[in-house]
């Protein structure tokens, strides 16, 4: 089950996706969008960990249980991010 | 998994060619277990790591201008190039893993040097980057300088800079400490196609470090670069 061997050429298109977006969110650094800089950057790079986590971790051939372990890391981080920043923002 | 637990168990009953820790059903289950048990720890690391991410999101948007301006004084290639550098030393480690599947001992060798290799050349550089920043006066504390009005709040910057890359570096450390030993043992033959659950586990751990420098390198290296 988790044995699942994938193709090679999957890796290579991911590791070729990784560095095209390394160049893209390195090149749009470049341009003023004001505000939506941030947003870009942070966009492009939740991109490459969403595929790092998905192909390079497995993910997308892991069971059920391990999306829930790995959703619980990010529901937690929210959380953290959240309740913070709320409480600054609010003083 | 305990291998010493796993191999007496082989010595016990012979007739099975390959052997799971007694408390599980299969290897299946081993594995699954060893997987989640990886991701529990991820989940802690997203924590650590976490923690200052929330800081740097606080100071940033409390002295923006601040930010901008320490964020220039590094050096966008090295940074770019460290990220290419990272991202070839994922795709190994995949490739590792693969191997190991498969029960290509050699080629499993070859990935895992490979990956060394790529992780230590990325240690390097972020020492030759650490090295200018000594040079530039930018280490906070009783010797740090920065020109301009924004000078405390730079050294915030800084302060962020060091500890977050700092710690991804003592991960790097680690990490490329974790394949050294599974290199010495996978050249002795303790990994087969039924069982390279540390392969897979120390990939997931390298993947997540990974992960953690793609949202650094824009935090820290590309913000305002416009």
């Amino acid at each position: 089950m988790s044995q699942h061997v994938i193709p090679q050429k999957v890796y290579y298109l991911v590791f070729v996706t990784l560095i095209l977006l390394t160049l893209v969110t390195v090149d749009v650094a470049f341009y003023n969008f004001g505000f939506l800089n941030i947003y870009i950057a942070m966009g492009i790079a939740t991109v490459k960990a969403t595929i790092v986590a998905l192909y390079f971790m497995h993910l997308r051939y892991n069971s059920r249980l391990t999306w829930l372990f790995a959703g619980a890391g990010i529901l937690w981080l929210f959380i953290m991010f959240v309740l913070t920043i709320a409480d600054y923002i609010t003083r | 998994m305990c291998i010493r637990r796993r191999r007496t168990r082989l010595s016990h009953n012979s007739d099975t060619a390959v052997g799971h820790a007694h408390h599980f059903t299969d290897m299946d289950q081993q594995r699954e277990a060893s997987t989640l048990g990886m991701w529990t720890f991820l989940v802690t690391e997203i924590m650590f790591f976490g923690g200052l991410f929330v800081a740097y999101a606080l100071y940033r948007s409390m002295y923006p201008d601040a930010f901008a301006e320490a964020s220039l004084r590094l050096n966008l290639v090295l940074g770019a190039v460290n990220t290419g550098v990272l991202i070839c030393s994922s795709l190994t480690m995949v490739l590792a893993v693969r191997d190991a599947q498969m029960g290509k001992v050699k080629g499993l060798v070859r990935y895992l040097i490979a990956t060394i290799v790529l992780g230590s050349a990325f240690l390097v550089i972020k020492a030759f980057e650490y090295s200018h920043k000594i040079h530039e006066h930018l280490i906070p504390g009783s010797s740090f300088q920065f020109a301009g009005p924004f000078g405390q709040q730079a050294e915030m910057f800084f302060s962020l800079y060091f500890m977050m890359t700092g710690l991804h570096a003592i991960h790097m450390i680690i990490g490329i400490g974790v394949l050294s030993v599974l290199l010495y043992q996978a050249k002795r033959g303790r990994f087969r196609a039924e069982y390279y659950s540390p392969i897979d586990v120390a990939g997931l751990y390298w993947h997540f470090v990974d992960v953690v420098w793609i949202y650094l390198f824009p935090l820290l290296y590309l913000v305002s670069r416009h």
